[in-house]
């Protein structure tokens, strides 16, 4: 097994993420740590911006794994996420076949259906590993967004990691991808799904994990410009609005006040950076001007 | 370990007598989770636990009152304290907060109900609309045989005539006008690539979303019953068809409905809803449909909103949440019992809110108007009032 790399607790789960510069709750380590130690996939559900992805990103760097990412959509078919036949190439090989007088026909079909035009989409990719590399980190990001068809598909490869191509034959993965699933819960995921992963929601952090990880990310940021930043976010959850900022948004916003030079928030810099943080023209009216004096009144 | 076995057993027979859906093959999963992170803290424990027997973020609840009410106090690395957990005796005080569901499986009597039974308004007739909100629970009455028969009857010749709509996934199609490159090659090689006899996909189509809102307040009570049961058809009858009642709080019945039977399907829909017959807030539980279920429900969807337009809230925040409503579907279509009267005029300011952001505007106050919609959907105008629809400008 190649694999001697992995945490060996939840502590070290926590600290390999947090070498990523990702900070993770306990819940999140644990099930992270036993996916990684009993080979099953981790489901990550949570709001927009709370960073699911990037556990698997960071996973991939800190592991020194390759990452092999499916985006999904409605749709999503085998030739998108498992292989496709290179069928220019191939239409030329028989073309060149014909011109060289070539007659036998099995010779023929093995050249035309050889592994060289066959183009590995991301499943594939993820289990035709060559033997001896390391297993990569397989994200496949936003399944909500893919229909009930492919979840089923999904779930036939999730459970033998072995992808048959009727005209080559079968590939089985030597030792299994990582696999991390993310869901935006725009719609369910199947129970049965379900029941093969490990499940973790993420939620927005609290205000010192917050903080925490914009010290991580925006080492330049200074002290007080950062706990205002948290403090201010943290505050507009509480409000009613269409669409609450992520750790994302946070991120961004913070990003933007330095490159503006702010020493500290203030009302007119605030309304002018709003739409960083709030993605929808309704919330950023409804917050500009009173709601935004408000706020930072109560921050003190 | 035999007896982290049994308690990891018993607490997951806890579990699913509370309603988590934590079956028998997840206890050997969870004994191993257990195992792997090793019982040395309580939280480990827990988190172990929960990432295997909580599948949705709704169970986080349930599962973290059973962990706490069955782990309570005694370190878990102590077995013959750990055996004991299962009989252990939930203080009065902390039954208060505890769940019903979970206090049932648990076999701790329940409190008796803390909640006052509200007395009953009576609403006279289906102009008035309630001024207070009446939080009761309302049985459905069992539809007359003859009601059913006719509903059924009319559920069956349903085809909503909502057109199908274009996905990214293909199929073969002789008539197609894409070529099938792969299908092409396979029939190639089946005849030793004497010759290329084109292969033609074409792609596929699906109905698109159906999201009924359906009015259940007072004013509305006399159609609601016949409504869902024409929702409770359309939801068996097709894919991915979300309702939502609302009165004064918005409700997701969208599983209930799933149920094959329509009087378990009703009952359990009665029983979710707490806000039954009371007053309307047409434009305030819309916010919310906005904010929570829109961009999960909507896209591409059409939408059914079910409502005579009487809002308790005199349309207050309506016109806003409507143009958002409208701005996010493919298609939406007010469903009015009012638009039965020929003096229907858009008097009340709910109407006037909701009417610029509709895209149709049909009757449904009875079985004859709900046949009636049918065949008007179904493109066969077959009488005047379907000229009543409304097209607004864009």
């Amino acid at each position: 097994m190649a694999d001697g790399n992995l945490p060996a607790s939840v502590d070290d789960t926590l600290a390999l993420l947090r070498a990523g510069d990702y900070v993770a709750d306990e819940g999140l380590a644990t099930a992270l740590f036993l996916s990684l130690k009993l080979g099953r996939p981790l489901l990550l559900e949570g709001e927009a911006g709370v960073g699911k992805t990037e556990v698997a990103k960071v996973l991939a760097r800190t592991l020194g794994r390759r990452m092999i990412r499916l985006q999904c959509y409605e749709g999503l078919d085998a030739a998108a996420a498992l292989y496709e036949w290179d069928y220019a190439r191939q239409m030329i090989e028989i073309r060149l076949a014909e011109a060289a007088g070539q007659r036998d026909k099995e010779g023929l079909e093995r050249t035309v259906f050889d592994s060289r035009f066959l183009i590995q989409r991301p499943l594939l990719q993820a289990i035709a590993v060559p033997a001896g590399t390391p297993a990569p980190v397989l994200l496949i990001d936003e399944l909500d967004r893919a229909d009930e068809p492919f979840e089923a598909f999904l779930l036939e490869v999730l459970s033998d990691f072995q992808i048959t191509v009727p005209e080559i034959g079968t590939f089985t993965a030597a030792s299994p991808p990582l696999v991390i699933i993310t869901s935006n819960r725009t719609r369910e995921i199947h129970d049965a799904l379900k029941r093969r992963c490990f499940y973790a929601w993420i939620d927005y952090p609290d205000l010192e994990r917050e903080l925490e990880i914009v010290r991580v990310r925006l080492p330049g940021i200074s002290e007080g410009l950062g706990r205002q930043v948290v403090a201010f976010v943290q505050k507009l959850r509480d409000k009613d609005l269409f669409k609450l900022p992520g750790i994302a948004e946070t991120l961004d916003w913070a990003q933007a006040l330095v490159a503006l030079d702010t020493g500290a928030l203030d009302a007119a810099r605030v309304d002018a950076t709003l739409g960083v943080l709030l993605k929808y023209q309704d919330d950023v009216a409804k917050i500009r001007g009173a709601e935004t004096a408000a706020i930072l009144g109560s921050m003190g | 370990m035999s007896q982290l076995a049994d308690n990891v057993v018993r607490f997951t027979r806890i579990l699913r007598a509370a309603g988590l859906p934590a079956g028998t093959g997840r206890v050997l999963e969870a004994l191993r989770a257990v195992e792997a992170v090793g019982v040395s803290s309580r939280a480990g424990v827990y988190h172990a636990l929960r990432a295997v027997l909580v599948s949705r973020r709704a169970e986080r609840e349930l599962f973290d009152e059973a962990f706490r009410a069955f782990f309570r106090a005694p370190e878990l690395v102590d077995p013959a304290l750990a055996g004991l957990l299962s009989q252990v005796q939930v203080p009065i005080e902390e039954r208060k907060g505890m769940t019903r569901r979970l206090a049932e499986a648990m076999g701790v009597p329940p409190l008796k109900e803390l909640v006052q039974p509200v007395e009953r308004v009576e609403f006279d007739m289906s102009l008035t609309w309630s001024d207070r909100e009446t939080l009761r629970k309302k049985d459905f009455e069992q539809m007359s045989a003859e009601e059913l028969a006719r509903t059924r009857a009319a559920v069956a010749r349903l085809r909503l005539p909502i057109p199908e709509v274009p996905i990214r996934r293909f199929r073969p199609d002789a008539a197609g006008a894409r070529i099938d490159l792969r299908a092409t090659l396979r029939a190639a090689s089946r005849g030793g690539f004497g010759q290329l006899d084109l292969r033609w996909r074409t792609r596929q189509r699906r109905p698109p979303p159906i999201v009924c809102l359906c009015d259940i307040s007072g004013s509305m009570e006399r159609y609601t019953r016949v409504l869902l049961g024409f929702v409770h058809a359309l939801t068996n009858d097709r894919h991915r068809v979300f309702t939502f009642l609302f009165g004064t709080r918005l409700t997701d019945v969208t599983r209930h409905l799933r149920r094959r039977d329509v009087d378990v399907a009703l009952t359990r829909v009665s029983k979710a809803v707490v806000d039954w017959g009371g007053g309307t807030r047409i434009g305030a539980t819309l916010g919310e449909f906005n904010r929570r279920w829109a961009r999960r429900v909507l896209s591409g969807a059409v939408v059914l909103l079910i409502t005579d337009g009487l809002d308790r809230d005199g349309g207050a925040g309506l016109a806003r949440q409507m143009e958002r409503l409208h701005k996010s579907c493919r298609r939406l279509i007010w469903l009015n019992p009012l638009l039965r009267y020929a003096g229907f005029e858009p008097r009340a300011a709910g109407i006037r809110a909701i009417l610029p952001h509709v895209d149709e505007h049909r009757p449904v106050h009875n079985l004859e108007s709900l046949e009636q919609l049918i065949s008007a959907l179904g493109g066969r105008t077959t009488d005047g009032r379907s000229g009543r629809s409304v097209r607004t400008s864009p």
